[in-house]
């Protein structure tokens, strides 16, 4: 296994390879601020369903929540003297840039802090159901989005929604600024779970997906700690939802927002092929996934979906715990071996 | 000065009367025993105390506080634990780990996203060597045998410091020559860290040596209670186990 120095010397060559990636491929600069995207996607996923076992198929709710929340204030905090039914769908609003950037990142925090706040009031709600019965509770949860925000006006009921058109006196082209933000987004990300999984807390969760009886009964007080885990999780994915409604431009409450079908799946997908319950798993899960997708996509269109079902298969067939949960049950085996050599206390 | 007192609790499932009317009291730094026959209860006396389940009727006080309505966090809170007739451990983190997540964890957000501190490390490292688990402090706890998970359990209830221990079975399925180290340490648990224990076990051999006081459970009734002696030569305990 690397050393912790070596890990972070590895990260500080990573680093500016991955910032300069644009500059070297500025065609594929989409691509990467996908990547990005299900890097953030996969993580947050995991934290619930793979280190605390809870898997969540209504995480899609949350990203399709900070979508909303940004679009709206982005539409509304500069131009609120203009009748809000006009402002809709059909009526693009222009605004300066800096007007742009900076009710983009009140609009972003705002989804997050919305979506924190759902988690924990649906949280508390379900959260105190174990196992299968709250995976088939959070079924629901991206559809009943998707038709609550269908029935909206105020949203753009199902024509949806029109983000502001990208400043073009903005001092960096869209498609450079969206991969940033996402990069940084990712490496925020990923650092602050990096050393929640570090803490007392991220033990904490890993007690309960292995026995919550257990945790329960040792003082744990399991459901507040799987609420938390879901809130940091929502706070994050509205964030990343917010970025994509951006990206796209356009927010469709069945297609893009609550999109079961795609990112809904996505994140639970990536985080299983690159090793669920670990740090590195979903990074690396998100990269293959969303690589292969895009490759199969250009190369063998047509046969493009075979191509990744059967790459899955192949994946969960010889790796079923993942690539990471792979190489962690070597790392575990190394350690039976030196533990019947080592010497007693 | 009583620790735990159990007054009267009665507890059924639908129609099975699991507990009715049990009473019995654990006086402060005592080993005390509950024996019955498989099906008398004695685990669901042990599930009304720590929480598991709301009582039907009775009182339970601990350390001098009713509790019969609390939840089994709050419970273990205040000290009082139990261990499991099937082990319960973490079986995918590794031994450290079970032991740092067993020790007190504080409620405040703040401490909680830190990692834990030194003297939890060395606790740790302590109690596993007072198991005899140090070795094997690396692996995953679900590749421990049985014997060493239940060992392993035990040290982890002793992270807490509790001030009282509800042992279901400590020695089932655990091989004969770890069972009188068993006991030994459970002995010293009580001696040097004055912890009290009330201890279910079916090894009357065991039973007998360790505790001072031992209650005897029949049908979800209290059949018997008295000095280790007495229950032996009881003849209402001798037939709830033999049949007459």
């Amino acid at each position: 296994m690397m050393t912790k120095t070596k890990q972070n010397t590895l990260m500080w060559l990573a680093l500016p390879i991955m910032a300069l990636a644009p500059l070297l491929f500025p065609s594929h600069t989409t691509l990467m601020t996908y990547i990005s995207v299900m890097i953030v996607l996969a993580l947050t996923w995991d934290m619930l369903g793979g280190q605390t076992g809870y898997n969540s198929f209504g995480n899609i709710f949350f990203f399709g929540v900070g979508m909303y929340v940004c679009a709206v204030v982005q539409r509304d905090m500069f131009t609120s003297g203009l009748d809000r039914f006009e402002r809709i769908s059909e009526v693009v609003v222009s605004i300066s840039a800096s007007e742009y950037f900076i009710s983009l990142a009140t609009g972003a925090l705002a989804g997050g802090v919305v979506a924190l706040l759902l988690a924990v009031i649906l949280g508390s709600g379900i959260l105190g159901m174990r196992g299968h019965y709250f995976a088939i509770c959070t079924l629901g949860l991206g559809h009943a989005g998707a038709e609550i925000a269908s029935g909206i006006d105020y949203i753009g009921a199902g024509s949806g929604m029109v983000t502001p058109i990208y400043p073009s006196d903005a001092f960096i082209g869209k498609e450079f600024f969206y991969f940033y933000a996402f990069l940084l987004l990712a490496l925020i990300t990923f650092s602050i779970f990096r050393k929640i999984y570090k803490s007392q807390f991220g033990l904490a969760l890993n007690a309960i997906r292995d026995n919550e009886n257990k945790a329960e009964s040792m003082g744990i007080y399991t459901t507040r700690y799987k609420v938390t885990a879901w809130s940091i999780s929502a706070f994050f994915l509205a964030i990343a939802g917010a970025g994509v409604g951006n990206v796209i431009g356009f927010i469709d409450p069945v297609e893009i927002a609550f999109s079961g079908p795609t990112f809904g799946v996505w994140m639970i997908v990536m985080a299983i092929l690159g090793g669920k319950g670990t740090l590195w798993g979903p990074v690396v899960g998100a990269c293959i996934l969303y690589l292969s997708k895009e490759a199969f996509w250009t190369y063998l269109l047509g046969w493009d979906k075979v191509a990744l079902g059967f790459l899955i298969v192949v994946i969960v067939v010889y790796f079923p715990k993942g690539i990471f949960g792979w190489i962690e049950e070597r790392k575990q085996f190394k350690n039976r071996v030196t533990a019947q050599k080592g010497s007693d206390k | 000065m009583n620790l735990l007192t159990v007054k009267s609790v009665g507890k059924s499932y639908g129609g099975v009367v699991a507990n009715h009317d049990v009473s019995l009291t654990v006086p402060k730094g005592k080993i005390v025993g509950v024996i019955g026959p498989n099906g008398s209860g004695k685990t669901t006396l042990f599930n009304s105390i720590v929480g598991h389940h709301a009582i039907d009727s009775g009182e339970i006080h601990f350390n001098g506080q009713e509790i019969s309505a609390l939840t089994i966090p709050e419970i273990a809170r205040l000290g009082m634990l139990r261990t499991f007739q099937q082990t319960h451990i973490y079986g995918k983190m590794s031994c450290v780990q079970n032991m740092q997540i067993s020790s007190d964890i504080d409620a405040r957000w703040r401490i909680i996203f830190s990692p834990f501190s030194k003297e939890i490390d060395e606790r740790v490292d302590e109690l596993l060597a007072f198991v005899g688990l140090y070795k094997k402090r690396f692996l995953l706890a679900g590749d421990l045998s049985f014997g060493q998970q239940k060992l392993l359990e035990f040290a982890m209830a002793l992270m807490k410091k509790p001030k009282m221990l509800l042992l279901d079975e400590p020695t089932a399925g655990v091989n004969p020559t770890l069972i009188n180290g068993l006991i030994d340490r459970l002995q010293q648990v009580n001696e040097e860290m004055g912890i009290t224990l009330l201890v279910i076990e079916h090894n009357m051999r065991v039973i007998m040596n360790l505790a001072e006081h031992i209650y005897c459970v029949a049908g979800g009734t209290m059949l018997a209670e008295g000095k280790p002696v007495d229950i032996q030569n009881d003849q209402r305990v001798i037939d709830a186990y033999l049949g007459n």
